[in-house]
């Protein structure tokens, strides 16, 4: 075996460790053990860029790991346990859908992604391939996870997921410019607050974080 | 008449190993409970021990009950011999492959459960019938481990899947990464390990495995606890023959490499025994009913393994 192959290899791997985390999201049915499967998932990110930084010789995608492990693997989730914490949520994960249809529905996304982005994507090249169909299957189980949560604090963490899996797909294709990579980060930091403050908010009017209670002031149903 | 000899040696070397690694995970989990734990050898002792005492069995027993230890060992122990350890030159090789080995591992499942019912007491009910839910879902998830081995390897002899991962024709490919963790969870729920089933519980509310054998007594019993370690010898040696077979002797090579393949093999059953310990310890078992969930991930890690392999084909 050569060293393109088992960098491919490798990639691939690490790619579906990310994948694998997002189902492990999808699984768990703790708040506490999803905030700390997304660390994972994040880390994983980072264990992801870094190889891509190695392999692409690189050297800007060591600074996108670092930021992936220092933000998302740990900061973000540190956050998020405060928020929980703070706001004396359940522990318990609140599902819309039961857990095994949940994951059955994930394997159908990620069947659905490969079979969108292979016949697509014919001329370019095995690396980006399979890690772009790796990519688009962590971004839809991240919507996934959003649909079927009630809470809105795994919803958030949803979100994030399905962030972490657009940076899964840009690590891997070549030539993404640094100040994209940072915009991206800083903006989910952003939209990180934004969240935190709008919990406040959400429970304070309804004391709850369940969004269902959302539904009565939509406009359409009335 | 070499791999004769390599047949009947490996046949007694997986019922003889069988209790010391059985021994060797409760010795590491009374170690990490910060107990000092019985010797590795205790197994040995207490199977001896079961042998030689009188054999009590219920007056509502039918013949079933009498006759289903010996089926149950007999089919455990016949798997066992498919899978190589040591050598892949051995009688059995050609004669049965991996869905064989399952077919015989859901025979000895079938009897241990029917034994269950036939007393008739609540427990043994009780037990049967976790047994059966917990292998309607493990056993396609097993299957689709099978499925995905096969479909990368077109072969389903577990000789042929030994030289073919020695062949370095496979990297580090995504799905036999995926395959592994599912064979991982699946060996799990099949020996009753902890997250699914606690080993050495006896609380009704848990037991799904000693609920059945709860009447047994005696040589029975032995043969029944017997059959329990070789078949967890049964899956770290395919976790081993199937994903790490480094050092497994081939057709064609001398005694030497034999006593290699033993010494490697010995090895990699220990350190398998330590980790399950280890993971042992640090979990703690789960609802029966969110089995369903956790075999139910099994069973979707197999078959991302299977779609997975299909686009590394088609690129």
């Amino acid at each position: 075996m050569n060293s393109t192959a088992f960098a491919y290899d490798a990639a691939h791997l690490i790619g579906a460790t990310v994948l694998m985390m997002g189902f492990g999201l999808l699984y768990q049915r703790r708040m506490a053990a999803v905030i700390r499967t997304y660390a994972m998932q994040a880390m994983a990110l980072a264990a992801a860029a870094a190889w891509q930084a190695h392999v692409q010789n690189a050297p800007h995608l060591y600074a996108t790991a670092a930021i992936a492990l220092l933000f998302k693997g740990i900061a973000v989730p540190a956050a998020l346990q405060w928020l929980v914490r703070k706001l004396g949520i359940h522990r318990t994960v609140e599902t819309a859908l039961g857990i095994g249809p949940t994951m059955t529905a994930g394997v159908g996304l990620v069947a659905l992604s490969i079979v969108l982005v292979l016949p697509v994507t014919t001329n370019a090249a095995a690396l980006t391939r399979e890690s772009l169909a790796l990519a688009m299957s962590v971004v839809l189980l991240g919507l996934l996870m959003m649909i079927t949560r009630r809470n809105a604090v795994t919803q958030v963490v949803g979100f994030m997921a399905l962030e972490n899996g657009l940076l899964l797909g840009a690590v891997g294709a070549k030539g993404m410019p640094l100040v994209v990579e940072i915009s991206i980060a800083f903006s989910v930091l952003v939209a990180m607050t934004l969240f935190g403050i709008f919990f406040f908010r959400i429970r304070e009017r309804f004391d709850s974080l369940d969004l269902a209670y959302l539904e009565s002031y939509r406009g359409d149903r009335q | 008449m070499i791999p004769l000899l390599w047949g009947i040696l490996h046949t007694w070397l997986v019922v003889g190993f069988a209790p010391f690694a059985v021994g060797l995970v409760r010795l590491t989990k009374a170690r990490l409970q910060g107990r000092r734990g019985a010797s590795p050898l205790q197994p040995y002792r207490d199977l001896w021990r079961l042998l030689q005492k009188e054999s009590v069995i219920a007056d509502s027993a039918t013949w079933l009950f009498r006759v289903s230890p010996y089926l149950v060992f007999v089919a455990v122990w016949l798997a066992a011999t498919i899978l190589p350890t040591v050598t892949t030159e051995m009688v059995m090789t050609p004669a049965a492959d991996l869905i064989a080995l399952v077919a015989l591992l859901g025979v000895a499942r079938f009897f241990t459960a029917l034994a269950g019912l036939d007393v008739g007491t609540p427990f043994g009910g009780l037990g049967a019938s976790r047994e059966m839910f917990i292998a309607s879902l493990a056993e396609p998830a097993m299957l689709m481990v099978i499925f995905s081995l096969s479909v990368l390897a077109h072969t389903t002899s577990p000789a042929h899947l030994v030289a073919f991962v020695l062949s370095g024709h496979v990297g580090l490919e995504v799905s036999v990464g995926l395959a592994l963790g599912a064979l991982l969870m699946v060996a799990i729920a099949e020996n009753g390990r902890i997250p699914i089933d606690n080993p050495t519980t006896h609380l009704e509310l848990t037991m799904v495995h000693e609920a059945m054998i709860l009447e047994y007594s005696g040589r029975h019993l032995a043969l029944m606890e017997a059959a329990a370690m070789v078949r967890l010898l049964l899956f770290l040696s395919m976790i081993i023959c199937v994903f790490f077979p480094w050092g497994i002797a081939l057709p064609g090579s001398g005694p030497l490499w034999v006593l290699v393949g033993l010494g490697a093999w010995t090895l990699k059953i220990a350190v398998l025994a330590i980790g399950l310990g280890l993971f042992e310890t640090m979990i703690a078992k789960m609802r029966i009913f969110r089995i369903a969930d956790f075999l139910g991930g099994a069973l979707l890690l197999a078959l991302l393994a299977i779609i997975f392999l299909y686009v590394s084909e088609a690129v």
